[in-house]
């Protein structure tokens, strides 16, 4: 039998797929920007004033930094926490229960592997840009600006990715939208109180110690803090070797449970 | 030109646990026809469509579509082939022109004729004067007209419509009747299900009728007819317990009856000589067939 079909054959995770997804998040995000930006950049920055400035009457020095700049460091995490991981969760969730919208997708020629991939990437990019936000209120409080600063958003381009592969994850895990709560409650919390954001960790307990060092915030926290205030070269290596473990180990997590979710 | 059919499969089976959704289903779409896909609620029509994208993968069987194998070369199938599904998954937020745009970069359009693809698109649709609209102020139809443009926007060879008129009123159905004739005039290939008869029988050079996951049969809506209906049908009205009688009595004689709901219809009233009282003849239609063909009980 003949054939008229074109013999280039589509490979995995081709950046014409990739890009397609992005595109649409793009696109998409025109229309909703205002309201994600808001709470992205809002949240974390009132976390910073309330505890920069609230603590740090009681407290003026943590760890040998003035406390408005350690919060307002750590709270780079927490940025990047709540701009990934809740979009994620949510969004995946919406598109594929509500809208419908992976039906779409997945009748083109992309598939459930570059899908997770692209929302992954939309998703970080924009935890990395948002993630700076309390920095840079943090400099109008009289942070001192530095190279090292260049760095943050990559940290939280990372950090965001491993979130919001976790974030997709877990919507492709739970059957219904409320169940989200157990994740919030005994996930989401713990890791974002737990992760010397507005303490530091090494006033905790031996085991609670220990317990951080599998918090990816934590790595992004230690991170960011040094990428403004001076790197430790080796240890920092190391957080960075563990978020892109994390990272990259949520990501085919997510395409696994995802591929389950949306191929019968 | 070659005749790569676009669509063969062969003995597909798809079960959800105990629920064997296809089973055994033969389906074939000759390249630039348009096939109808009948069957009552819970034929497996759905199923079918979703291992036609390979969003469903096959427990056994061959599926083939415009020559490449399921579900190892969906994708390239895919590339060249539009959906139109059931649900509208439009992004409601979006202009008509932007939901265009996002689907002719999915299915990769390349970047100097996606503007002219968006514009064709448009027109097709006769959506040009609300190019600028957002999709979720637009009306029932012209959202359904919107969802078809959207599958068209790179020029598949074949297009899927799951159920393309559902729950649209007339005015709307026929609007869309003509822009499929339109498509099939040009010689895309389109695999339609549906469960309006009447659908199938005006748009569908052939039609292939399914219950319980398989073909039960397959043939032009003309010659489909002759063969289970006959030219006639007769049609005997009257309480219950007097339809029963009537059933009896054809079947005893060796006809195809079905219910109508109000009435006993014998199929090949031509060749009926019995005396069934009161009753008046038609003309056989697709109705008659699938009614016949696919049972009497609604799954």
């Amino acid at each position: 039998m003949s054939t008229t079909a074109p013999t280039k054959r589509l490979r995995r995770l081709e950046g014409a797929a990739i890009g397609g997804v992005v595109f649409r998040e793009v696109v998409n995000f025109g229309s909703y920007w205002k309201a994600t930006t808001f709470s992205s950049t809002v949240e974390p920055t009132i976390y910073l004033l309330a505890f920069g400035f609230g603590f740090g009457t009681l407290v003026s020095e943590v760890g040998g930094f003035d406390y408005v700049d350690f919060v307002g460091t750590g709270t780079v995490a927490t940025a990047v926490l709540f701009s990934s991981a809740f979009p994620a969760m949510f969004g995946t969730f919406v598109k594929h229960r509500f809208q419908r919208t992976y039906d779409a997708i997945l009748a083109a020629p992309v598939d459930v592997e570059e899908l997770v991939t692209a929302e992954a990437l939309w998703i970080a990019l924009r935890a990395g840009v948002y993630g700076c936000t309390p920095m840079l209120v943090a400099i109008a409080f009289g942070l001192d600006p530095s190279v090292g600063m260049l760095l943050v958003p990559l940290v939280g381009f990372v950090t965001g990715f491993g979130f919001a592969c976790f974030g997709i994850l877990v919507a492709a895990l739970v059957s219904a939208i409320e169940n989200f709560n157990y994740i919030v409650s005994a996930v989401l919390t713990p890791l974002f109180l737990v992760a010397g954001t507005f303490f530091p960790i090494d006033g905790l307990p031996g085991w609670a110690q220990v317990l951080a060092e599998f918090n990816p915030l934590h790595h992004c926290v230690e991170l960011v803090r040094h990428c403004v205030f001076g790197f430790e070269p080796g240890t920092d290596l190391l957080r960075l070797l563990a978020l892109l473990v994390f990272a990259l180990g949520l990501w085919r997590l997510a395409i696994i449970r995802m591929q389950k979710r949306l191929i019968d | 030109m070659s005749t790569v059919p676009a669509i063969a499969l062969r003995g597909v089976v798809k079960a959800y646990g105990a629920l064997r959704a296809v089973d055994g289903l033969d389906l074939d779409v000759p390249e630039g026809s348009c096939v109808g896909l009948l069957g009552p609620n819970g034929a497996g029509k759905s199923t079918t469509m979703k291992l036609l994208t390979a969003q469903a993968i096959a427990d056994a069987g061959e599926l083939r579509v415009l020559g490449f194998e399921l579900p190892g070369e969906s994708k390239q199938a895919r590339a060249e082939m539009g959906v139109v599904p059931q649900l509208d998954n439009l992004d409601t937020t979006l202009s008509v022109r932007d939901n265009l745009r996002v689907f002719a970069r999915l299915y990769r359009v390349p970047k100097a004729e996606r503007d002219a693809a968006v514009t064709r698109a448009l027109e097709l649709a006769t959506l040009t004067d609300r190019a600028d609209a957002r999709a979720d102020e637009l009306s029932g139809g012209m959202r359904r007209r919107l969802l078809i443009a959207r599958a068209l926007v790179h020029r598949p060879r074949l297009v899927l419509m799951d159920e393309p008129t559902v729950g649209l009123d007339p005015q709307v159905r026929q609007e869309l009747w003509a822009l499929i004739a339109r498509l099939r005039s040009e010689g895309t290939s389109i695999l339609m299900s549906t469960h309006y008869i009447d659908e199938a029988e005006r748009l569908a050079d052939s039609v292939t009728i399914m219950s319980h996951g398989k073909a039960v049969s397959v043939g032009a809506p003309g010659a489909l007819i002759a063969e289970h209906a006959g030219r006639e049908v007769l049609e005997v009205y009257g309480p219950p317990v007097r339809l029963a009688e009537v059933e009896a009595q054809a079947r005893t004689a060796g006809h195809a009856t079905r219910r109508t709901g109000t009435s006993v219809a014998i199929m090949k009233a031509e060749h009926v000589d019995g005396d069934y009282g009161e009753g008046h003849r038609r003309a056989a239609n697709l109705e008659d067939v699938f009614v016949h063909l696919t049972g009497e009980e609604i799954a």
